[in-house]
């Protein structure tokens, strides 16, 4: 524990010099907070809220491609991405985890809006691609199927 | 200290795609252990992407990525030999960054 302890304190006392130093700006590395309301969010609804979003409409140019059956909730992998003009923010959330918001993304011009990664699904849920693109928010989901205990199918 | 991350990127056409795969445990702190004790959260919690010092994208993780955090993505005006380096920072305030080059 004390080692951990003192491996943090390093590591921190070296991004603290960095950072004094004026070798690195924290907006360099960090672009974006990490937010625990926007990840303690139980719905899309509240997470769109806490991104300062009011409203989402579904549309046609984001998708979400992902398996329609997960054998195994722990590794299911989900693809998103945007057609819509100024595409500046994607997210994945998974409607029924403890908390939906799984990741965000933010998208400088120049980097396509597609991402893939893998999530971890508690039960069958709707899986929802958000994305912000000229303010507007758009939403995209499919829903996939977990299947636990291991027999497949 | 963490283990190194693998990163892959590759052209086709204009556009490089860019696949890392971290180590990371990415507990949800929901788990328990064999004596009933909860696990606490361990969890990498942002990631920066840059090509040749340029921001790229920059990620916010929550604890229901999967273990072994798996990501790609696409930047376009990417050439061959152009530096790619991801930077993680988890919730326990360890970090890591690896390099690659654009093949």
């Amino acid at each position: 524990m004390n080692q951990q302890r003192r491996n943090i304190m390093r590591i921190t006392s070296v991004l603290g010099a960095a950072f004094a130093a004026g070798l690195l700006k924290p907006a360099d590395v960090f672009a974006a907070e990490w937010s625990q309301k926007v990840f303690d969010a139980k719905s899309l609804e509240a997470a769109v809220k806490e991104l300062g979003g009011d409203k989402f409409t579904v549309s046609q140019d984001v998708t979400i491609t992902g398996p329609d059956i997960a054998e195994n909730g722990a590794v299911v992998p989900v693809s998103i991405s945007s057609r819509a003009p100024n595409t500046d923010f994607m997210a994945i959330l998974v409607e029924k985890n403890p908390s939906a918001m799984s990741a965000s993304f933010n998208i400088p011009a120049g980097t396509e809006p597609a991402v893939t990664t893998r999530v971890k699904m508690g039960a069958t849920s709707n899986v929802h691609a958000l994305v912000r693109a000229d303010g507007k928010w758009l939403v995209a989901s499919k829903e996939i199927k977990v299947t636990l205990g291991g027999c497949g199918g | 200290m963490a283990d190194p991350m693998r990163i892959r990127a590759s052209i086709t056409g204009d556009t490089a795609e860019v696949k890392v795969l971290m180590r990371h445990d990415m507990e949800t702190g929901q788990r328990k252990d064999a004596g009933g004790k909860t696990i606490p959260a361990h969890f990498i919690k942002t990631l920066v992407a840059k090509v040749n010092d340029k921001v790229v994208l920059d990620a916010n993780f929550g604890p229901s990525v999967s273990k072994d955090p798996f990501l790609s993505f696409k930047v376009k005006g990417a050439v061959k030999g152009d530096k790619v380096s991801v930077t993680w920072v988890d919730n326990a305030g360890e970090t890591r960054t690896d390099e690659s080059t654009i093949s």
